[in-house]
């Protein structure tokens, strides 16, 4: 009975049950959190800008997001007479079903005990994780780009166009800078990767700051927030390639946009932070060979972990407290900062971010060799050394882009004339 | 003439840099974020204080007995440069004048407050009120009751405070 709890339910009818219930729970709270979080973003936006927010609707304006939903789902759905009918309205699901799912393969907690055994707390534990996510954030861009071009209007049209290259550029310096963190953890599988920073004793971000620094510039141009929300430029495009649509169509592209985020932000969670991951070796733990090990002693038997309620409870606070930090993180940047220029970010992306990816994999991947060679194994020494070398390369990224004219000031770029 | 050319110097790195900059707006936003110094009024829950020179809707002053304290002297429609008074006076058997229609068009009024300044008995006066929604639009003319009836201070057309308005 003890064992039980600590070996994974595999059992067929309990495990498809468990799914489903999985899948409804983690479903209704993604949904839950982006309804919060636009109510977060108008709030904590007008924070920033000295005014209240809505703190009508119910207390303090928690029911806002309830009202707005509702208002959306009564509201008019609007054709425009030349736009194609089929694309119109599958432009909306193909943007909203890849942010949806792409949380499947995110693990948010430690394992819950039951009597029918330790119960994974993510949806699917595919070994191919990160590919997933990688795969499925790209396939986002395409309601994107079906929405602006069959809504027959220019500035749709225009924030599509903007959009397919805007992704495609930035895909190639999220793909360059995770593939630091895919060779620190030899795995792309997200649990191992959260098992690996608990075996380093220390979170991704400290070892590889530059990439966790480039990973986050480019999630935030793979998402379309400012300040590279090139797709949607309210100032000069209306609003983009959702300039046609309205009611819950246009609730859906919102629904969408915040999906990815609260999905981005519980990725660099997960890659850079230690996902579920507490400080310590508390709550350390890891399906091997079917049961949940905390390590492995001296001779190379396997440790069986403890489970517990309050494990899980504690580990799914640490996720959602750091997945919030980055969601605050993506309204804080909005707020502050405004948009490039179109030429910046291609410049950004192409001529300063994919270089440096490239460069900063070169350097972990002969860092990581060199320390093999000389017989240090991966450990919290290893890890030192990474951090070493991997903050020096981020002094040197912050000291060229401190000069750079790419995303220098005004007067920077002129620097030619004397 | 000889033409005269300055050279100026680029600006320095410290003001060019983007990434200064926005590390720099980053803070400032926070400070705002976790201090916001809100200077929304919450009016319908909060009562608006106005300025003791706040010129709003007319009101009549009263005798304790309840007659207005007009004397219908014809001032007050004189001076008026919006022509929204409308005054007809009257004269009871004791030799006292009265006002028998007295009426303000407050779609017409500009509330300068002339009327308040000249009139000789203090009766008529602007108001310190701006919650004057109505269904329609005869409801803004304010007959002689409704302007005795009004129960909001008048206004002092100066600050006590600041008397030269500066």
């Amino acid at each position: 009975m003890e064992n039980s709890q600590i070996v994974s339910v595999e059992d067929g009818m309990v495990f498809y049950l468990i799914t489903v219930l999985k899948i409804a729970i983690v479903f209704g709270v993604i949904m839950l959190t982006v309804a919060y979080t636009t109510l977060a973003e108008r709030r904590v936006s007008a924070f920033i800008q000295d005014r209240l927010g809505p703190n009508r609707v119910g207390p303090m304006g928690l029911l806002q997001p309830i009202a707005d939903g509702l208002k959306n789902l009564l509201k008019e759905e609007t054709l425009p007479a030349t736009a194609s009918k089929i694309y119109f309205l599958l432009g909306p699901m193909l943007a909203m079903i890849p942010a949806l799912v792409t949380f499947a393969v995110i693990p948010f907690a430690a394992p819950l005990p039951t009597s029918w055994g330790a119960v994974p707390m993510i949806i699917a534990d595919v070994p191919i994780g990160v590919l997933y996510i990688l795969a499925l954030s790209s396939l986002g861009v395409y309601g994107v780009v079906i929405a602006g071009w069959a809504s027959n209007n220019k500035y749709a049209f225009l924030g599509a166009l903007r959009a397919s290259a805007q992704m495609i550029s930035y895909e190639v310096g999220l793909g360059l800078s995770l593939i630091a963190v895919l060779m620190l953890a030899g795995n792309v599988t997200l649990t191992e990767i959260v098992w690996k920073q608990q075996q380093i004793g220390l979170w991704f971000a400290f070892p590889l700051s530059l990439g966790f620094i480039l990973f986050l510039i480019c999630a935030f141009a793979e998402t379309n927030r400012l300040p590279f929300d090139m797709p949607e430029a309210e100032s000069e495009l209306i609003t983009g390639f959702h300039t046609e649509y309205s009611a819950m169509k246009f609730s859906m592209f919102f629904i969408a946009e915040y999906a990815h985020m609260l999905t981005a932000s519980a990725l660099m969670a997960t890659l850079f932070f230690g996902g579920w991951d507490l400080p310590g070796s508390w709550d350390d733990m890891f399906l091997y060979d079917g049961a949940y090990i905390s390590g492995f002693s001296g001779d190379g038997t396997p440790i069986l972990a403890t489970l517990s309620l309050w494990k899980t409870l504690a580990t799914f606070l640490a996720f959602a407290t750091k997945t919030g930090f980055f969601l605050l993180l993506y309204i804080w940047i909005r707020w502050t900062l405004p948009r490039f220029r179109y030429d910046q970010v291609m410049e950004l992306g192409w001529k300063i971010i994919l270089p440096i990816a490239l460069g900063y994999a070169m350097i972990v991947a002969g860092t990581m060799l060199t320390l093999y060679q000389i017989g240090i194994d991966y450990g919290f020494v290893f890890g030192l050394v990474l951090t070493l070398v991997s903050g020096l390369c981020t002094l040197g990224f912050v000291f060229l882009v401190d000069r750079g004219g790419t995303i220098g000031g005004a007067a920077s770029g002129r620097k030619t004339r004397s | 003439m000889a033409i005269k050319t300055t050279v100026l110097s680029r600006p320095e790195m410290k003001e060019t840099s983007y990434l200064r900059a926005a590390l720099k707006g980053m803070k400032i936003t926070l400070r705002h974020m976790l201090n916001p110094k809100s200077v929304t009024q919450q009016y319908p829950e909060v009562e608006t204080r106005l300025s003791p020179r706040w010129r709003g809707t007319h009101r009549m002053e009263v005798h304790a007995d309840g007659r207005p304290k007009c004397v219908a002297c014809g001032l007050c429609p004189t001076v008026c440069p919006a022509n929204c008074i409308r005054l007809v006076g009257g004269e009871d058997d004791q030799g006292n004048r009265y006002p028998v229609v007295y009426e303000i068009d407050e779609f017409r009024c500009i509330f300068c407050g002339m009327c308040q300044e000249v009139c000789p008995v203090e009766a008529i006066h602007v108001g310190q009120d701006f919650e004057n929604a109505e269904y329609t639009r005869d409801r803004f003319v304010y007959d002689l009751d409704r302007l005795m009836n009004q129960d909001h201070p008048t206004s002092l057309l100066w600050d006590p405070t600041d008397p030269k308005s500066e």
